[in-house]
């Protein structure tokens, strides 16, 4: 009776024990199911505008997910190749260039600012240090793109001056990005570099180096790896910054890539959709590639406040 | 120079040992950037930018201290980021208080002297006063050209653009003269019958002769006669008297205006008190849209913010299991949204909403047969524009929220099942508020980013569609930021509006300076700073 029973028992354990298994793995297939709905939900228009880029047909209204004469003749259309494809604002290598070019000299010069003001932040202890840091923090809280029409003006004004700086002028459009770059980055660089031993500055005093000498040849080379980072969070945000962009350029030649894309798509959309897509994937591949590569880091650093713009 | 700990440092750093050579070099270069700067300054001046320059004059003593002051050692790590945080978020920030404050738009573009000289070279044709009988004559090209006699009987021959010169018949280039002492024809001209030329519609409105010299007019199909100086300017009265009809226009903030109330364009800039913000209050066509921007720019982060949040934190749920397959690779696929830049996928979503030929309405018209019109029915743009923010924003949110909550302890959760909690209340007591704690300041943050999400509104719709009855061009999904944009730039409706769109961007400085501030506090960052020293 008893091994009856007990048996009777195990059976059911069993029982319950598969049906827990079974659970599990349905829930696993819902979540696989629901997973691959919302990559199907994420990545939907990115195959819509690759399968766009290689449809000849070049509209929007005739588009289907597998064109049916696919061809790359919008990448040629795109560089100006296809002499029956006109598109007078179009200069496609133009923008892609200034894009980088502005990119890459706005996050050099405002990683070379951020990173000095942050070592007197941490390093050297002086009147109006808290205060000073503080103040970052508050100007912080009102961003320059809130302030367009009083930049625009000013631009505008300088450029009356020296035509250099003035709307059009990609040296206007990388000092305004640089009086953005004084804000929140101070106090992330500031941390890192408080959490590096101060040792090893006393070390570079008593062998007689400068300031400037513990800075670039000690406590740069320790900054090197977040340097990088932070660097290319910086230059993707240039690189995709519209608002002051649009606002300071109006000339063809000097547009970023991003003031380019729209004002090509700006009426008759749909006769330009190939096109756009081409010129799209070309100028997104490069930064998904970067932030997929980065992902880890990026979302350690999210934490720290700051917010993709 | 011998320190045994931290606290022992000097409170300011000396001037560490600089060599002659080196002082030398640094008062050069802070020479040049002097001389620079004052070149800079005094053009300013010479166009009238006060507020540039005092700005650019606080700077310039600035730079001198931090550099030839040892005591300001420190600041010079600092001092280009200094600059030009003061010169681009600063001073904008004053400068838009300022212009909110004035007229400084369309019509009142100059300044006073601009605006005056402007308004005396006007000319009026004179209904009475001296004048001339007139022929015309016609090129082959359509070209005219006059033959002026005045009532001393000299002769003239004016063309538009040039000159106007004594001229007789029979001089070179120029016919024999008629009966009545007026050339048959001039060279490349024909001369057209009275009844021809006192009937065609042009000639009384060409201008002969030569802009700031001498222009003449056809006044009356017997009389043409000089143009003359319009305007007179009363300097002591600040008035312009009109000496075509005699009304005298005072100067009202910036704007010429008669008593009955006719004004002259161009006004000039000019400080106007609260005029701006009054009209937004009581001007109706001017009200009714910004109420309904306003609601919108609330609703519209909220709903983002929720929206992208649930949907992040769904999926940070369902996927925080070590063991689920392939989890590294679904991240990543999820996060190709956040991965391109917005401006691109905004444009991408743009063509896909095509209400005629875009995909999303050609699925739903084969599949449940209704097209949406996304771009013209106010309801569907606002859906549109939430959509997209939804696809653009849930990745970030599962980065944060998954971060989060690896970050709860998994005895919390024991704890909670052995004392009977089901799941539902293992997440709303457990968590929820300890999520909310760790992303709070984000979402504020977040909430802060799409309070003027520019982009979106503006590549993905442009803010339509119009609002019916304002008087600027407003759209229904407009926020503040894109009509602060469209008041400024896009001279629909009213014209550029500097001083209006300046009012708005006040607004959005308080607001938005108010929200930070408090995440400040939430964040004990404030705190953080006395203490982190």
């Amino acid at each position: 009776m008893s091994s009856q029973s007990g048996s009777a028992l195990s059976r059911s354990y069993e029982r319950i024990r598969t049906s827990q298994r079974f659970q599990k793995r349905l829930s696993l297939a819902i979540r696989l199911v629901i997973a691959l709905l919302l990559i199907v939900f994420a990545i939907f228009p990115v195959l819509w505008i690759i399968s766009a880029s290689f449809d000849n047909a070049n509209s929007l209204a005739t588009q289907s997910l597998i064109p049916p004469n696919t061809g790359i003749m919008n990448y040629q259309r795109l560089f100006n190749l296809d002499p029956t494809f006109r598109f007078g604002d179009l200069n496609y290598w133009a923008w892609l260039w200034n894009s980088i070019k502005i990119s890459g000299i706005t996050t050099i010069l405002s990683l070379s600012i951020t990173t000095m003001a942050a070592y007197a932040f941490s390093r050297l202890r002086f009147a109006g240090r808290v205060a000073m840091l503080k103040g970052i923090l508050l100007i912080q809280a009102f961003p320059n793109l809130l302030a367009v029409v009083a930049i625009f003006l000013l631009v505008s004004q300088m450029g009356n001056i020296i035509p250099a700086l003035g709307l059009n002028s990609h040296t206007g459009l990388i000092m305004v990005y640089l009086g953005g770059s004084m804000g929140l980055n101070i106090w992330l660089m500031k941390g890192f570099l408080d959490t590096i031993p101060r040792a090893i500055d006393e070390s570079g005093k008593i062998d007689g180096a400068s300031n400037w000498q513990i800075f670039t040849r000690l406590l740069l080379p320790l900054l090197r790896p977040i340097l990088v980072v932070i660097g290319l969070l910086g230059f993707i945000g240039t690189y995709g910054d519209f608002l002051i962009a649009r606002l300071l350029l109006n000339k063809v030649d000097q547009y970023t890539l991003m003031v380019g894309l729209q004002i090509f798509t700006a009426g008759q959309f749909d006769k330009k959709w190939g096109v756009f897509a081409a010129g799209a994937l070309i100028g997104a591949l490069p930064i998904l590639i970067l932030y997929l590569s980065l992902q880890d880091q990026i979302a350690g650093g999210l934490t720290v406040g700051a917010v993709k713009e | 120079m011998k320190y045994t700990s931290a606290s022992e440092r000097p409170k300011s750093p000396k001037m560490p040992g600089e060599s002659p050579f080196s002082k030398l070099i640094r008062v050069i270069l802070i020479l040049a950037f002097d001389v620079g700067i004052v070149w800079f300054i005094s053009n300013a001046v010479i166009n009238d930018y006060i507020q540039l320059v005092v700005i650019l004059a606080v700077i310039g003593v600035m730079f001198n201290v931090i550099f030839l002051v040892s005591k300001a050692y420190p600041y010079r790590w600092m001092a280009f980021g200094l600059a030009f945080m003061i010169l681009f978020t600063i001073y904008p920030i004053l400068f838009t208080i300022y212009v909110a404050f004035t007229n400084y738009g369309d019509g009142h573009l100059l300044t006073k002297d601009q605006a005056v000289a402007a308004i005396q070279k006007v000319t009026y044709l004179p209904e009475t006063g001296n004048s001339y009988t007139w022929t015309a004559y016609k090129s082959g090209e359509g070209e005219y050209a006059l033959w002026l006699v005045n009532p001393d009987g000299e002769s003239f021959l004016a063309k538009p653009g040039e000159e106007i010169k004594p001229a007789k018949p029979g001089d070179p280039g120029i016919g024999k003269a008629d009966s009545k002492g007026i050339p048959a024809s001039l060279e490349g001209y024909q001369r057209l019958n009275a009844l021809v030329a006192a009937s065609n519609k042009d000639l009384p409105n060409i201008k002969f002769g030569l802009e700031g010299d001498q222009i003449i007019q056809i006044r009356s199909p017997k009389e043409a006669a000089e143009l003359e100086i319009r305007y007179v300017y009363d300097k002591a009265a600040g008035s312009l008297l009109d000496q075509s009809n005699g009304d005298i226009y005072n100067d009202v903030f910036g704007t010429f205006t008669t008593k009955d109330g006719k004004t002259i364009i161009p006004g000039y800039r000019a400080v106007v008190g609260f005029k701006n913000f009054v009209e937004f209050v009581t001007s109706p066509a001017l009200r009714g849209p910004l109420v309904r921007i306003l609601t919108w720019n609330f609703i519209f982060p909220m709903v983002s913010v929720l929206s992208t949040f649930f949907l992040g934190l769904a999926i940070a749920i369902m996927f925080n299991d070590k063991d689920f397959p392939l989890k590294k690779l679904i991240r990543t696929f999820l996060l190709v949204p956040y991965a391109i830049p917005s401006v691109i996928t905004i444009l991408i979503w743009r063509g896909m909403f095509n209400s005629e030929f875009g995909i999303i309405n050609r699925i739903l018209d084969s599949t449940i047969g209704v097209s949406p019109h996304w771009t013209t029915e106010p309801i569907w743009a606002q859906i549109g524009v939430l959509i997209v923010n939804l696809w653009l924003g849930f990745p970030y949110m599962m980065l944060i929220t998954s971060g989060a909550l690896q970050s709860i302890s998994a005895e919390l959760y024991e704890a909670a099942t052995v004392d009977g909690a089901g799941p539902w209340q293992r997440f709303r007591k457990i968590t929820l508020p300890l999520l909310l704690v760790a992303v709070g300041p984000l979402l504020i943050a977040s909430y802060i980013f799409n309070f003027n999400n520019f982009g979106l509104i503006y590549l993905f719709i442009g803010g339509g569609p119009p609002i019916v009855g304002a008087s600027t061009n407003a759209g229904h999904t407009d926020i503040l930021i894109s009509y602060v944009w469209k008041l400024a730039f896009e001279s629909g409706g009213r014209g550029v509006q500097y001083g209006l769109a300046s009012a708005i961007s006040i607004f959005l400085f308080i607001f938005v300076g108010a929200i930070t501030l408090f995440q400040y506090r939430f964040t004990n960052m404030w705190e953080e700073v006395s203490e982190n020293v």
